[in-house]
């Protein structure tokens, strides 16, 4: 006989509509409060932390400009994981992808010479692209052919491309002009993206990722492929026996959410730094932090504009307390796997009811009860 | 220098190496054995890392520490273990967060930590009588006790495996589960037990990172292991003597990579080394696999629930 109240979940037929409309609130809602509990354990005033966060993001026109710049590589790299994870092919390697797109920029914007001035940002961008796609082919080939699981080949390649950035601005590409430092030299005036005003916002690359978002959205929602997208993704079975090659769709989706994150790297050595740097001063993980961006945008591309906008955010009050707080750059991460965690326990909430069920002894009091009351 | 006794050194620092990859490694086939599947490897061991370092610094004593680094894996498993178990998330994306979150919290608590000098080490034990024997006794018999004890778990392991009812059910459960509940397994208790001993194993081997391999504690000191431990598991074909294979291939690929170095060859394409050679690790056994029919198990990622047989 149970003694023990029991939780059960029970799949739910449908979902209202509300409910998954709010769970991602309610869930980052939660995290935060967890993550203030942990502040306050290590010793940090966890409303004060907040309130810089908050105020460093959005309480002034330079931080929300800076939200806006970290937004980009954010919203470009999670569109594409978006897609890739609705069809359920885990691409756990756009930061790696945004590296080599920004060594093929690099490449294009210092070493090809010829290229006339109005062309060579295009060039730059289509090349960053190709590269991002081409670097994300390998676990996307080997899953194919090998069957090999995608999660941890795509996250070989991030070293791997981490490695080759090293190696290049420590070795050959190494700018005789920059003192020593692990940088190339600067890129020349027409390899430099446009900004607006005094600002570091890169306004060519935020069409881009507008772009892509909407052209997503429109992709997934709209289009045959994006149907064998979504099938696949919920239920694989089906799209087998529809006749849906997975393995094209896994290789597709791998692409593309290769090509986005590379142009994601070219926007911050071409728009923010104008050079190539070592790896971690290029991106402080934005391709890991895109994971959660799209899983927090419920993997739809349009809501991704919307969660970078936020997480951009974080990142720039992340700084804010990072300096005037003594805290280490890895609290991000903190935030990060915090609301991870919780936006994905969250959704539980949208797919099952949950039952408790009294213990046996219990609920026949309550029955007897409620007789007598009959 | 003769090459014989470059390659014997060579393999003798190969065992300290390889000891971390080997702790993680046995800790992952047992919880994907079970059919749960704990990407958080990486996450956990950073955290065993930091506190066995902070705990050897407020107590200076290296067994208390290794048993709060591993209490510590253990707890950041089981929450990883109530997603997956429990709720029923994903398995993927519950592994990836639990490593941010451990590569968060680690930074943060470690930061009074970084430059500071160990304040108890492990130091290495020779087996008398057997450290003494040519070649096999610097080679296997000249480690410290975490070294020694990681050795003799795999035995220890592949006894409980394949010997006994309790890998038995420990299998069927990673197979089939609903099976294993209908011959009167409780599924979720072997699986919370397998996850929660994988965290623990990872936590030592975090450990032994920072107090025995480099005693000292530095951010993101792990770099990459946890995540070539999910490779060795799956190289492993979920075999513990196959993982010990694994984990010391690696540790004398570490060895090499800091040797190699000193004929001046670039240190960031040395550094690619382990990544690369994990892909190719993965390559080989998948082709292996599909020739010999061999597989995960069968019931990995997926959760289980009575109610939707």
């Amino acid at each position: 006989m149970n003694t023990w109240p029991r939780i059960r979940l029970e799949k739910r037929s449908d979902t209202p509509h509300w409910l998954s409309r709010v769970t991602p609130g309610l869930s980052v809602l939660a995290a935060l409060l967890v993550i203030a509990v942990i502040f306050g354990l290590l010793g940090v005033n966890p409303w004060i932390a907040y309130a810089r966060i908050l105020t460093g993001a959005f309480g002034s026109l330079y931080g929300l400009s800076e939200t806006v710049t970290k937004a980009i590589p954010l919203m470009l790299a999670g569109t594409g994981l978006a897609v890739a994870f609705r069809a359920r092919v885990y691409n756990i390697g756009a930061e790696g992808q945004l590296l080599i797109g920004a060594i093929c920029a690099t490449g294009v914007a210092l070493f090809i010479p010829g290229i006339p001035d109005e062309l060579r940002l295009p060039a730059m961008f289509l090349a960053g692209a190709l590269g991002g796609a081409v670097w994300a082919l390998v676990p996307a080939v080997l899953k194919a052919r090998l069957r090999i699981d995608e999660v941890l080949t795509s996250l070989m390649t991030v070293y791997i491309a981490s490695e080759l950035v090293n190696y290049l601005v420590y070795g050959p590409w190494k700018g005789p002009s920059e003192w020593g430092f692990p940088y190339t030299d600067k890129f020349p005036l027409a390899a430099q993206i446009p900004r607006i005003g005094m600002t570091r916002i890169h306004y060519p690359t935020l069409i881009l990722a507008l772009l892509a978002a909407v052209l997503a959205y429109i992709l997934v929602q709209r289009t045959r492929w994006g149907f064998e997208i979504r099938v696949t993704g919920e239920n694989p079975e089906a799209a087998r026996y529809a006749g849906m090659n997975y393995l094209r769709t896994a290789i597709l989706v791998m692409a593309l959410s290769g090509a986005l994150a590379g142009i994601a790297g070219v926007g911050e050595v071409a728009g923010i730094h104008y050079r190539l740097r070592y790896p971690q001063g290029i991106s402080p993980g934005y391709g890991f932090t895109a994971i959660i961006v799209a899983w927090l945008a419920r993997l739809n591309p349009l809501g991704v504009i919307l969660t970078s906008l936020l997480i951009g955010g974080l990142l720039v009050g992340g700084d804010a307390i990072q300096l005037a707080m003594g805290l280490p750059s890895a609290t991000v991460y903190l935030f990060n796997g915090m609301i991870l965690l919780f936006v994905l326990s969250g959704d539980l909430f949208t797919r099952y009811r949950i039952r408790i069920e009294l213990p046996e002894r219990v609920s026949v009091l309550v029955r007897q009860e409620r007789e007598e009351v009959r | 220098m003769s090459i014989w006794a470059y390659i014997l050194s060579t393999l003798q620092a190969a065992i300290p190496a390889g000891t971390p990859l080997l702790y993680g490694t046995l800790g992952e086939i047992t919880a994907e054995r079970s059919g749960v599947v704990n990407l958080g490897v990486e996450g956990m061991m950073i955290m065993g890392a930091v506190t066995a370092f902070g705990v050897s610094l407020a107590t200076g004593n290296v067994g208390i520490a290794i048993i709060a680094a591993a209490l510590v894996g253990g707890l950041l498993a089981l929450i990883h273990g109530f997603a997956s178990i429990n709720l029923r998330v994903n398995q993927v994306v519950s592994g990836l967060a639990l490593t941010m979150l451990g590569q968060g919290i680690s930074g943060i608590i470690g930061k009074q930590f970084i430059g500071m000098p160990p304040r108890a080490q492990l130091k290495p034990v020779p087996i008398p009588g057997l450290s003494d024997i040519p070649v096999l006794g610097p080679l296997l018999f000249q480690h410290d006790l975490l070294a020694y004890i990681a050795l003799l778990l795999v035995p220890v392991l592949w006894f409980l495996f394949y010997k006994t009812r309790w890998g038995i059910n420990l299998r069927s459960v990673g197979e089939s589960p609903a099976t294993a509940d209908a011959m009167g397994v409780n599924v979720f208790q072997v699986r919370y037990l397998a996850v929660f001993f994988g965290g623990l194993m990872a936590g030592i081997g975090g450990a032994y990172l920072s107090i025995v391999y480099t005693p000292a504690w530095i951010e993101g000191m792990t770099a990459g292991i946890g995540w070539i431990v999910i490779a060795l598991t799956i190289f492993a074909m979920w075999d513990p003597v196959r993982g010990l294979l694994g984990a010391y291939l690696f540790g004398s690929m570490r060895v090499l990579q800091y040797r190699l170095q000193d004929l001046g060859i670039s240190p960031p394409l040395l550094n690619m080394l382990p990544f690369a050679l994990t892909i190719l690790v993965l390559m080989l056994s998948a082709g292996e696999a599909i020739r010999k029919r061999l597989g995960a198990p069968a019931a990995l990622m997926q959760p289980y629930t009575r109610e939707e047989r």
